[in-house]
């Protein structure tokens, strides 16, 4: 175990802010989920005890009879803002005296950094590019992703949850959001800055980065593990079986919303289902094709002369 | 003078002097009293600066502590009417907003004020950029805390926005009527990704020339537009005509692509984001403020239009 390696990367002035964003994170994580957790018991409460549902005020805690419902912004908001603003200078001064931001040598075009690295907000994409081509990891994945954002409200269609931490009434929503922003979006930043080293190798926590370290690894295409030598087969297989994976994979998700989701299922229109269904199985394509990469050293699926995936 | 205008009547003369005399004597009088007592009332005015014309031209109302007062001292100041004067009591709830759109907001400030400083001792160039920070880091009074903070706070505002999007889609706060608020979120978070990005090759130092290169060369790889992409030869795509030469004003990172990232930097983002916050802002006010905390819905409630609490 390398400590200081260890150490030597978490406390890169610019890996700093990940190391703070992780504890971060599980405190969010743990007050949405607390609250999710006392409305989805009062849901459960009022929905069985349809009396108390007319007359509950339907919040977790308790709201008195006599009380305003509104109060001034001036000072209950601004005071909070002015708050948060103090709070907030506080810790970038202590922040920016006791942690100097980086400075390299000079550019030099000649001298490679290893590892060259992106930006740490980046370096999820960087990772995809282990397992894509720069024209998907680099463009066609931030691409699907910001147009997958957009279009959640549209494709959205379960009217409950609206303004409340709820789990049970969104079980798909949050479960799909959770999985795509913790699991694919920050966790490969963390494997990008705390795991990838030198020639962007696979160097465990604590393991010494070495320079010289070389890999033999033999990876294949998907079509070679078949046998397939011609160029026109390989292109019309690759074609088959990403089409295929859409085919059953979009099946599967059919069979399994339907019938956890009837509701939501019956709401949505042909376009928001199918637009619904390009983006999951789009996003589940990634730890899929990792995985067939990492276990299996396959590297493409489907080859043509323009392209390969 | 009197004398020479005159009809020659000695009468009249004499006449003239004495009133002449009479009126000097009257002047002097009223100085002697008049004035200390004008001075009198207007020091007793002073008293109460807020009874003087400055101050009321200024400030539009009283500010005893009505609820009048306190609504109009939000109203009638142009940066706190963005808020409404009161708001229900429950919307102040740290647990339930976060305050990250708001941090994420001052931290914009920050950045932007740090920013300005910092462009008085920078030029866009490649002699003198990585002289500059130099130059800033060891010579410029506070200059490397200057520095520090407008990367750190660049880093924080990252998170904030990552943590505010986290929020607002737990809560479901995207959905009726605030879909379109949240692709004006969206794309506010992609161009504080882009400020970020841009903002990194500045220093000219080898962590931002690397980072910028790894980044840039996925632009090669844009299907159609760029010169190593899918079907880029199709398009007579070469290192010379496609997007990443749009991006970076040549074929490699170079003098023209500082110069580039420091106007999308400091000119051309700030002011798309700027127009985009107003709009973000504006709409959660019309969309009818913050989400929440909404009372619960329950399941059988889902599509009967909502009941009026």
């Amino acid at each position: 175990m390398d400590w200081h390696q260890l150490w030597e990367i978490a406390s890169a002035p610019d890996n700093v802010p990940i190391v703070g964003m992780i504890p971060l994170l599980f405190f969010y994580i743990y007050l949405a989920w607390k609250q999710a957790k006392a409305n989805d018991e009062l849901i459960g409460e009022l929905e069985t005890n349809p009396a108390m549902a007319k007359t509950h005020h339907r919040k977790t805690w308790p709201f008195r009879p006599g009380w305003q419902k509104e109060v001034h912004v001036w000072p209950f908001l601004l005071r909070i803002e002015f708050l948060a603003a103090i709070i907030v200078t506080i810790v970038l001064m202590i922040w920016s005296i006791t942690l100097y931001a980086p400075l390299e040598e000079p550019a030099n075009p000649n001298l490679t950094m290893n590892p060259a690295k992106a930006p740490w907000y980046f370096l999820g994409l960087q990772e995809m590019l282990v397992y894509f081509d720069p024209w998907i990891a680099g463009v066609v994945m931030p691409t699907l992703i910001i147009i997958g954002l957009m279009v959640i409200p549209y494709i959205d269609t379960n009217p409950l949850g609206s303004g409340y931490y709820t789990w049970k009434q969104r079980k798909f929503a949050i479960g799909t959001f959770m999985f795509g922003f913790i699991v694919l979006w920050v966790a490969m930043i963390i494997i990008g800055t705390f795991i990838r080293g030198p020639g962007w190798q696979w160097f465990w926590p604590g393991q010494t980065w070495d320079h010289n370290r070389l890999i033999y690894e033999v990876n294949r295409d998907l079509p070679d593990l078949f046998g397939i030598t011609s160029n026109l087969a390989k292109g019309i297989f690759g074609a088959i079986v990403v089409g295929g994976y859409f085919a059953a994979g979009g099946f599967l998700v059919h069979a399994f919303f339907r019938r956890y989701n009837p509701k939501d299922y019956k709401r949505m229109s042909l376009l928001q289902y199918s637009i619904m269904q390009f983006f999951l199985l789009t996003m589940v394509a990634l730890p899929i094709k990792m995985a067939l990469r990492l276990a299996l050293h396959i590297k493409y699926v489907w080859i043509t002369p323009w392209f390969n995936v | 003078m009197a004398e020479e205008n005159s009809n020659g009547k000695n009468g009249n003369r004499v006449g003239l002097l004495e009133r002449v005399k009479a009126g000097v004597k009257e002047d002097v009088q009223s100085l002697k009293t008049d004035m200390p007592a004008k001075a009198k009332e207007q020091i007793e005015g002073l008293k109460d600066p807020t009874k003087t014309q400055v101050y009321t031209s200024i400030f539009r109302h009283k500010h005893d502590d009505t609820p009048r007062n306190r609504a109009l001292g939000v109203l009638s100041n142009v940066f706190l009417h963005l808020h409404p004067a009161k708001i229900n009591r429950d919307a102040v709830r740290y647990s339930y907003t976060w305050g990250m759109g708001g941090i994420t907001f001052y931290l914009f400030i920050v950045l932007t004020f740090t920013g300005v400083l910092l462009m008085f001792y920078y030029h866009p160039s490649k002699v003198q950029a990585f002289r500059d920070v130099l130059y800033l880091e060891h010579d410029v009074p506070f200059g490397k805390l200057l520095r520090n903070m407008h990367r750190w706070a660049a880093h924080l505002m990252v998170i904030a926005v990552w943590l505010h999007m986290f929020r607002v889609f737990l809560t479901g706060s995207y959905k009726k009527p605030r879909e379109f608020n949240w692709n004006i979120g969206v794309l506010l978070l992609v161009f504080t990704l882009l400020l970020s990005f841009t903002g990194y090759l500045l220093p000219d130092d080898q962590l931002g020339f690397w980072a910028v290169t790894v980044g840039t060369n996925m632009a090669r790889a844009t299907p159609m537009l760029g010169h190593e992409g899918p079907f880029g030869k199709a398009f007579h795509m070469t290192p010379y005509n496609d997007v990443r030469f749009g991006l970076l004003g040549g074929s490699i990172v170079d003098a023209n692509a500082l110069l580039r990232s420091y106007i999308w930097h400091c000119i051309g983002i700030p002011i798309v984001a700027s127009v985009l916050m107003i709009v973000h802002f504006w709409r959660v006010r019309k969309d009818g403020g913050i989400s929440g905390p909404a009372p619960v819905m329950l399941t059988e409630e889902a599509d009967k239009p909502r009941r009026a609490v």
